[in-house]
């Protein structure tokens, strides 16, 4: 128990977290996003997988991480656009659009990787470059927070601003209300000249926007490279996490850190005698028990609800 | 000459399905004045007004407004023209609050933000033009039905709605929400708006209305000014039927009593009565019918009788056989020789990709007969499904086809097979011929009084007045959540009178009513 405890209150821990948290985190925001516009999104994992693999190739042969960047989120944000296009033109289901999605990002990045490559596995043969990790001023002197907060990835620092982003997107703007209304009661968008469609194509663009950020950061951060299926089910966390978070902002970043620390855990605790296997299975734990509390805290309240008017 | 605020000339709107839903419907709006338009459940109201606020495009026919020629195509177009509406349902976001409402789609900026103080401002600004109280801050779900009405009206008024078309508007009100909604309307009138009101509530009309437009079957059937009109000539333009029917009725004496409701009442959440202190019996071999304008309780009092009424307050009882049923699963209630032909059959009757003989079967399938050890009997099912969709003369390529492709008259046959095939001791059909052929309309009356015959019980809720005068033993007419007339034997009602009591003009002492639960 007590080596357990060294290896969580360590800094190096605490740094781990954020660290990995990060690809969770944006992929839950455009979770987030899409769901609140009524469409569930669950080409995460797909969508990842295709902006890991654009920054990868694209900052090999531009030689650029920031074009890199570029071309991962345009190709991410693309891959969601077809999905919106066959979801909301042709009716699609959302749902098998999205297992599409992920089957095609699957199969098809192994393809173009060996077409560019010739390795079927990973890109080592790609000279990719990375986004680079940020020392902040002042902040990384202060001991013990200094090396937790301090020289992070700069997509780790942005994926807490976009949480900011993304609050304030939803709760702050006319796009955000208009998302959220037509997420809730679309008739009632509609009846005020909201365009259902239009809102839900924003949505889901928004949504694969922030789903290729995290995959970005898989390749050009997290590490240096592209190996195949390299998103190992972070899209499918992220969507559980914002469904948790019970589809609030706060709530879908809370949960993404919950997911993020046993994540990390499972990655610390390695050095223990404890099976991965079993670590792996805490975030999932953690979900049950937390759905559960929460299941029965709003059956209560709704009992009351129904009982308090009768009984007068 | 002087133009209409609003006219429409020759709608007529044919649905894909082929429903006629308006025919040849004229219409026409003076500036400043409520003007109803009064008509049965399927008149076309609903159609024409959809068709006034742009959600349809009429088959045929014209729009002006002010005498100049509009097309329609969204309710865009028809709030751009000064239009709003307050639907019967409301189109409201329950987790916003108020003035999150009323700004969705015009939202107020403050650089890219939404100005949500400018959007509390606006709220107040209008809820005092027009006296109609609301609190801007609070959550729509937290709110009463009045007040989410007012909302909605301030909604329209808020876009500048100069015609403000009301469905149904009382629907869902309390008396005491009513009185205070016409004040409402009376102020808004006086500042220059014009109303649609759309009801079939005759002295909520006659009260605050200056011309009705009546509607029936699709047509309309004239414009009156309100004050030379009585509630009687309303209501004999309102309901009427048009080809009567006539069939023979064996003459068995009844038998003991099936079903006995006694004092049945029901209150919604909010605690506004749904039911009433509904008592009447229904006996073995008699149709005992029930009608009244849509909405009026009969809802309620069927899910009372199948089993539907378990998350609202109730009293009384209703016994099947000395057995009480108020609090008995579907299952039970089932087993006690209960059958049930819901009004909806696509989402209640059948389960639209299931073959012919599941959807057959469902009631039964846990019978020993239908099984063998563990499994299902197959060859039993397919013997039943064959006998029964030949009985029913179920147009079909055979029982295994899915019921969803079969044309609703087949379909409806299906549900009726299922139904009367079990020999129930009491049916409760609830518009079993809506939506069907004459033919298979016909066809459902047959084995409903051959049902009879063998000494079943029969609640009858219709709307057609047709068919509920022709097969019912007895009637009962429900208003309100109440049982306001018993009538012995119903055929040689008219349908005069029997308006009179639908649309609550007139009712009968409590004495008469009584007699629902004795038949004597």
């Amino acid at each position: 128990m007590n080596s357990l405890l060294n290896v969580i209150f360590t800094t190096d821990f605490a740094f781990s977290l954020l660290r990995v948290t990060t690809p969770i985190l944006f992929a839950a925001l455009g979770a987030l996003i899409s769901n609140r516009a009524g469409i569930i999104n669950i080409g995460m994992e797909g969508i990842m997988l295709v902006s890991a693999l654009a920054g990868v190739i694209v900052s090999a042969y531009t030689q650029s991480a920031w074009v890199g960047l570029l071309g991962a989120v345009l190709s991410g944000t693309l891959i969601a656009g077809i999905l919106a296009f066959f979801t909301l033109k042709f009716k699609t289901h959302i749902i098998l659009g999205g297992v599409a999605i992920n089957m095609f990002a699957s199969g098809g990045t192994v393809f173009i990787l060996y077409l560019l490559s010739g390795d079927k596995g990973s890109s080592t043969s790609l000279a990719s470059k990375v986004l680079p990790s940020v020392q902040i001023p002042l902040i990384k002197d202060i001991p013990v927070l200094g090396p937790i907060l301090s020289g992070h990835h700069i997509l780790t620092y942005v994926s807490i601003l976009a949480v900011l982003a993304v609050y304030y997107l939803l709760n702050r703007t006319p796009l955000g209300l208009r998302i959220r209304s037509v997420g809730e009661n679309p008739h009632a968008a509609q009846s005020v000249g909201v365009s259902v469609v239009k809102i839900q194509y924003t949505a889901l663009l928004l949504s694969g926007f922030f789903a290729s950020l995290g995959g970005a950061y898989m390749s050009m951060g997290y590490l240096s490279l592209f190996t195949r299926d390299m998103i190992a089910g972070r899209g499918w966390i992220a969507i559980a996490a914002e469904s948790m978070g019970r589809s609030t902002t706060i709530g879908t970043a809370l949960t993404s850190l919950l997911f993020g620390a046993a994540d990390a855990l499972s990655n610390a605790l390695q050095v223990l005698k404890i099976p991965a296997e079993l670590i792996a299975t805490l975030p999932y734990v953690a979900t049950v028990i937390g759905l559960l509390i929460y299941a029965v805290s709003e059956t209560r309240k709704k009992n009351k609800k129904v009982k308090s008017p009768v009984a007068k | 000459m002087e133009h209409a605020l609003l006219e429409m000339r020759g709608i007529t709107k044919v649905y894909p399905n082929g429903v006629v839903a308006n025919h040849d419907v004229h219409f026409s709006l003076r500036e400043g004045e409520i003007h109803a338009i009064a008509g049965e459940n399927g008149a076309g109201k609903s159609t024409l007004m959809k068709i006034m606020f742009g959600m349809e495009e009429p088959s045929e026919g014209d729009i002006s407004i002010r005498g100049e020629k509009v097309k329609l195509q969204s309710p865009q177009d028809a709030i751009d023209r000064g239009i709003g509406m307050v639907h019967q349902h409301f189109m409201l976001v329950p987790s916003f609050t108020v003035a999150e409402n009323m700004v969705l789609g015009m939202e107020p900026r403050k650089g890219v933000g939404f100005n949500y103080n400018e959007a509390v401002r606006l709220t107040e600004e209008t809820a005092r033009k027009y006296n109609l109280a609301v609190n801007p801050k609070a959550k729509v779900e937290d709110l009463t039905v009045g007040m989410k009405q007012k909302v909605e009206i301030l909604k329209a008024l808020v876009r500048g709605a100069k015609i403000l078309i009301l469905d149904e508007p009382t629907a869902v009100l309390t008396p005491q929400e009513t009185e205070e909604l016409f004040v409402e309307l009376q102020h808004l009138k006086e500042q220059g708006h014009t109303i649609v009101f759309i009801s079939h509530k005759l002295k909520e009309v006659k009260a605050i209305c200056d011309r009705i437009t009546i509607m029936r079957g699709g047509r309309s059937e004239g414009v009156f000014q309100t004050k030379d009109v009585t509630e009687q000539e309303i209501s004999r333009l309102m309901v009427g039927r048009d080809v009567v029917l006539k069939y023979d009725k064996d003459n068995v004496p009844f038998g003991k009593p099936v079903l006995s409701v006694d004092k049945l009442s029901v209150h919604d959440s909010q605690g506004k009565a749904l039911l009433e202190e509904v008592s009447f019996a229904v006996r073995e071999g008699q149709i005992v019918g029930i009608a009244g304008v849509e909405g009026n309780g009969q809802n309620q009092l069927v899910e009372a009788l199948t089993g539907g009424l378990h998350a609202v307050s109730s009293s009384g009882s209703v016994k099947v056989n000395a057995t009480d049923i108020l609090a008995a699963d579907i299952l039970r209630i089932r087993s006690l020789g209960v059958s049930y032909i819901p009004e909806d059959r696509m989402r209640q009757g059948a389960a639209g990709d299931a073959s012919i003989s599941d959807n057959l079967i469902s009631t039964r399938y846990r019978s020993k007969d239908m099984n063998k050890g563990p499994l299902l009997n197959g060859k039993r099912i397919a013997a039943l499904a064959a006998s029964l969709v030949e009985e029913f003369k179920v147009r079909c390529s055979g029982p295994q086809q899915p019921i969803g492709m079969l044309s609703g008259g087949n379909m409806q046959k299906v549900v009726v097979a299922r139904e009367c095939s079990t020999s129930p001791q009491l049916l409760i059909a609830e518009q079993p011929t809506r939506g069907v052929d004459i033919g298979a309309a016909q066809f459902i009356h047959q084995k409903l009084l051959e049902l009879r015959s063998a000494g079943s019980g029969i609640v009858l809720l219709s709307a057609d007045l047709n068919e509920i005068l022709e097969l019912s033993d007895s009637l009962l007419v429900m208003y309100e959540g109440e049982i306001v007339a018993y009538f012995e034997n119903p055929s040689k009602v008219s349908e005069e009178e029997l308006g009179l009591y639908m649309l609550g003009i007139n009712r009968q002492d409590k004495q008469q009513i009584g007699r629902a639960v004795n038949h004597v």
